[in-house]
C-alpha cells in the first residue's frame, strides 16, 4: 500500500491529479485538489496514482510507502 | 540511390520542424492549465511529451541521414559544436544548436524527478529559443531553400507558435487568472528600494478581488503591518 503525498507549497493546482484519480481527489473552485479521504492508495489505484506523480507539472505529487497493518496508526 | 538518403534527410528535417510547433503550441496548451480539443489537461500535457519524443526520433533520423550522405560530408563532431561544418556554415550551425538544445530539453524533462522543478523549468524556457532556430535553420540551410511549399509549412509554423505565444502573453491565458492576481501580504513581497512621497496604501484597503492589479498600491512603509487576508 502506499499513500499519497501533495506538497501544497508546490501544488500550483493545474487538475491533472485530479482528473486521474477522482477516486481520491476533488477539484476545489480554484483548481486545486482536495482530498476525499486520507490518501491512501488502493492497489487498484495505484497505476493512476503513479501516473499522477509523472504527470504533475508541478512535481508537487509523491508515493509514500505505507505498511498495510500500521496504515490507520501513523498519520 | 544514393539520393535516397538526401530526401529522407530533408523529409525528417521538415517533419521535425512541424512536430516542434506542435510541441510548443501543445507545451503552451498544457501550461494555460485548460482541457483542449475535448482532451483532459493530463491528455495534453501526455500528448505535448510523446509528440516531443516522436520529434527527437525524427530528428536523430534526420541527423543520422545527412551524417551517411555522400554530399553533406557531415562530420560526427559537426552534430554536436555549432558553426564548424564546411557548407554554409551558419545555418548549418543553427541546426546543430537547434539540435542540442532539443536533446537538453528532452533529457532534461525525462529527468525532471531527479533535477526537480525548478532546472527542469529553467532549461524548459529555452524551447522558445530553440524553436526559431530550428525555423531558421529549416529556412536557411537546405535545398528546398525558396521553394513554395516549404515556405508554406514555414508560414504555417511561424503563425501557429506566434498565435500560441501571443495567447500566453494575454492575461486571461490561466484557468483562474484572478488567482494570478493574488495578493501578497507586503512584507512578503522584494525589499523595494526607498521610495520617496508614495502614498501608503490605507489600511481599509479594498478586498482582495477587487479588480485591481497586484501592484496597484505603493510599498507600504516598513513597519505596518500588513492584514492577513483571513482576517477579515
Ligand atoms: C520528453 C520531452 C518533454 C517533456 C516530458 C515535456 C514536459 C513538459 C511539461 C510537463 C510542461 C509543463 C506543462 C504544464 O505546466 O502543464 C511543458 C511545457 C512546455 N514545453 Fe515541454 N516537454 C518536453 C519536450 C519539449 C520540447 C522538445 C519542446 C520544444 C522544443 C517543449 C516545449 C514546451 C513549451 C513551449 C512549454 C510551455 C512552457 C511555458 O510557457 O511555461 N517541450 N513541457
Ligand atoms: S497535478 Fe500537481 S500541480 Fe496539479 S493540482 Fe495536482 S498536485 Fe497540484
Amino acid at each position: 500500500m502506499s499513500r499519497l503525498h501533495v506538497d501544497w507549497t508546490a501544488c500550483d493546482g493545474r487538475g491533472l491529479c485530479a482528473e486521474l484519480l477522482p477516486e481520491l481527489l476533488a477539484e476545489d473552485d480554484w483548481g486545486y485538489p482536495v482530498p476525499k479521504g486520507d490518501l491512501t492508495v488502493p492497489p487498484a489505484l495505484e497505476p493512476a496514482a503513479r501516473q499522477a506523480v509523472d504527470r504533475c507539472p508541478a512535481l508537487a505529487l509523491r508515493l509514500t510507502a505505507v505498511s498495510a497493518e500500521r496504515a490507520p496508526a501513523s498519520s | 540511390m544514393a539520393d535516397a538518403l538526401w530526401y529522407f534527410a530533408r523529409g525528417s528535417g521538415v517533419i521535425s520542424l512541424v512536430l516542434l510547433t506542435v510541441v510548443v503550441a501543445l507545451g503552451i496548451g498544457a501550461r494555460s492549465g485548460r482541457t483542449a480539443f475535448g482532451l483532459p489537461r493530463f491528455a495534453v500535457n501526455l500528448l505535448h511529451r510523446n509528440a516531443a519524443l516522436l520529434a527527437v526520433v525524427f530528428l536523430v533520423g534526420h541527423v543520422v541521414g545527412l551524417l551517411f550522405d555522400p554530399y553533406a560530408q557531415l562530420r560526427v563532431f559537426d552534430l554536436v559544436v555549432p558553426f564548424a561544418g564546411n557548407y554554409r556554415p551558419v545555418w548549418q550551425g543553427f541546426g546543430t544548436l537547434a539540435f542540442d538544445l532539443v536533446i537538453a530539453i528532452v533529457v532534461t524533462s525525462l529527468l525532471r524527478h531527479r533535477l526537480g522543478a525548478r532546472t527542469w523549468r529553467a532549461v524548459h524556457w529555452l524551447a522558445y529559443l530553440c524553436w526559431p532556430i530550428a525555423l531558421l535553420h529549416g529556412l536557411g540551410t537546405g535545398t528546398d531553400n525558396g521553394t513554395a511549399w516549404l515556405w508554406s509549412i514555414a508560414a504555417l509554423c511561424a503563425a501557429t507558435v506566434l498565435a500560441a505565444v501571443a495567447w500566453r502573453l494575454t492575461p486571461s491565458f490561466t484557468r483562474y487568472p484572478h488567482r494570478a492576481d493574488r495578493q501578497v501580504n507586503s512584507r512578503l513581497l522584494p525589499a523595494v528600494a526607498p521610495t520617496s512621497g508614495s502614498t501608503p496604501t490605507p489600511a481599509g484597503a479594498p478586498s482582495p478581488h477587487a479588480g485591481t492589479s497586484p501592484h496597484t498600491g505603493s510599498p507600504t512603509p516598513a513597519g505596518m503591518p500588513g492584514v492577513p487576508e483571513e482576517a477579515r
